[in-house]
């Protein structure tokens, strides 16, 4: 009997790992995940209330430290941003006296908000979502928290899809440095930070650099997200004489391991 | 019997719903609780190793489907790991008051590792490192939480094991 159960999990595996997205047994775990949505819906519903009262005593204990520290960057970014607005404006009477022709940007897209439901991986690398393909999501979407990039759409049924993180070791998105312009790809690091890899040492890469979706004008090879899509901030960049590339760390705009709602960008 | 396959299911059913809702969003000091896996011991050791397998094969099935995994890769694990606790539970652990609490504290360690050598095994990239030692004891610790709350609940809904009726009969 176990050991029958036992093969059938093997079996079943095997046949899983094997056959494409549309294989017979994806569409009976769709139709299975169908099925049991409303239940999880209703579950999370009943439970929405002790979470909130939960995260809201959360916050009450980091509320005054937060307070004082979103104060100045209160500050700073309303500085930031009348500069930004000024270099915005600039840029789009640049272009269009250029006639400057572009990647697609983040305007042809629409967003998709929806709530966390879990990490189904156990390692906290995947987070599985409560929209699908019938909100329009397609595989490889990307997917931000708080405006920033946080991974993308690998697995899909009509109601649930999951979210591959950063951080996990199979992600690489192609990213520059907002400041430079130095090109590299954003990989996962040790311990589920994050890293700007193959950044050639002739490139400035500097603590504290903007890092941003690239996008890609390939033919052959187009790209998975929209050009500039903030993605974190650089806390460490060195070199060695012996590495062909930098070394650079990076820390997510936001907290990866701690996302309850995500937004999904369709076309 | 018919009647115990029901509520057993029904127990289950609620505990996969519930973690794929709820618990598993739930991160305390780094570790999630496994509700799953906690209902899985308390219906082994009230069952016995037969219903352990039968329940984990189809709890993992479940979960792999709410969640959008590989089918078969949480059934395999959760199979063997009723087989175990229900051979625990027939065996050494029969009557033991502090089965319960042992059999959830290895199963999520064994459990644990068994899911990082599968991963491994299947390719999948994994931190060894965050599991055994950023996670495993808070998460132990969390399911040891839920043991008795879930032990309570699942033996009374199922009531008392088999052999200890039996055993009343013989005596009286």
């Amino acid at each position: 009997m176990v050991g029958v159960l036992a093969v059938l999990s093997l079996a079943l595996l095997s046949i899983y790992f094997r056959e494409s997205s549309d294989g017979p047994l994806h569409g009976a775990q769709d139709v299975g995940a169908t099925a049991m949505r409303p239940f999880q819906v209703g579950t999370e519903r009943v439970a929405r209330p002790f979470r909130d009262l939960y995260g809201w005593f959360d916050g009450l204990l980091t509320a005054k430290d937060e307070n004082e520290k979103l104060r100045e960057e209160n500050a700073r970014l309303r500085l930031e941003a009348i500069q930004n607005q000024t270099a915005a404006q600039e840029n789009l009477d640049l272009k269009q006296q250029l006639d400057y022709q572009d990647l697609p940007g983040l305007e042809e897209y629409r967003s998709v908000n929806t709530r966390v439901l879990g990490d189904p991986s156990q390692f906290g690398r995947k987070l599985l979502i409560a929209a699908g393909s019938s909100n329009g999501i397609r595989m490889n979407a990307p997917v931000l928290s708080a405006g920033a990039l946080v991974g993308e759409i690998t697995e899909l049924s009509p109601d649930t899809a999951v979210v591959t993180l950063l951080t996990d070791e199979s992600s690489a998105v192609a990213a520059y440095s907002i400041r430079t312009g130095a090109l590299g790809l954003i990989q996962s690091g040790e311990g589920g930070s994050l890293a700007f890899a193959n950044v050639t040492k002739d490139k400035d890469v500097a603590r504290g650099d903007l890092v941003a979706t690239a996008g890609s004008s390939v033919p052959r090879l187009p790209s998975l997200f929209p050009r500039g899509i903030p993605i974190g901030i650089v806390t460490s960049a060195s070199q060695t004489d012996t590495e062909p590339f930098k070394q650079i760390q990076l820390v997510s705009n936001v907290d990866l391991s701690n996302l309850r709602a995500v937004t999904v960008l369709v076309r | 019997m018919s009647f115990d396959v029901l509520k057993t299911f029904a127990l289950v059913f609620a505990a996969v719903v519930l973690q794929s809702a709820i618990v598993s969003s739930i991160d305390i000091a780094g570790g999630t609780p496994d509700l799953v896996l906690v209902t899985l011991v308390a219906v082994s050791l009230l069952r016995g190793a037969i219903w352990g397998a039968a329940v984990g094969f189809i709890a993992g099935l479940l979960i792999d489907t709410a969640n959008l995994g590989r089918l078969g890769e949480t059934s395999l694990l959760l199979t063997v790991a009723g087989y175990w606790i229900g051979r625990y539970g027939e065996t050494t652990g029969r009557d033991r008051t502090h089965a319960p609490v042992l059999s959830v504290a290895v199963v999520t360690i064994l459990y644990s590792v068994g899911a990082l050598a599968l991963h491994v095994v299947l390719g999948d990239p994994v931190d060894a490192g965050t599991v055994l030692v950023g996670a495993l004891i808070p998460g132990v610790l969390l399911n040891l939480l839920l043991t008795f709350p879930v032990y309570a609940l699942v033996r009374r809904v199922l009531g008392r094991p088999e052999w200890a009726t039996q055993e009343v009969r013989l005596l009286g």
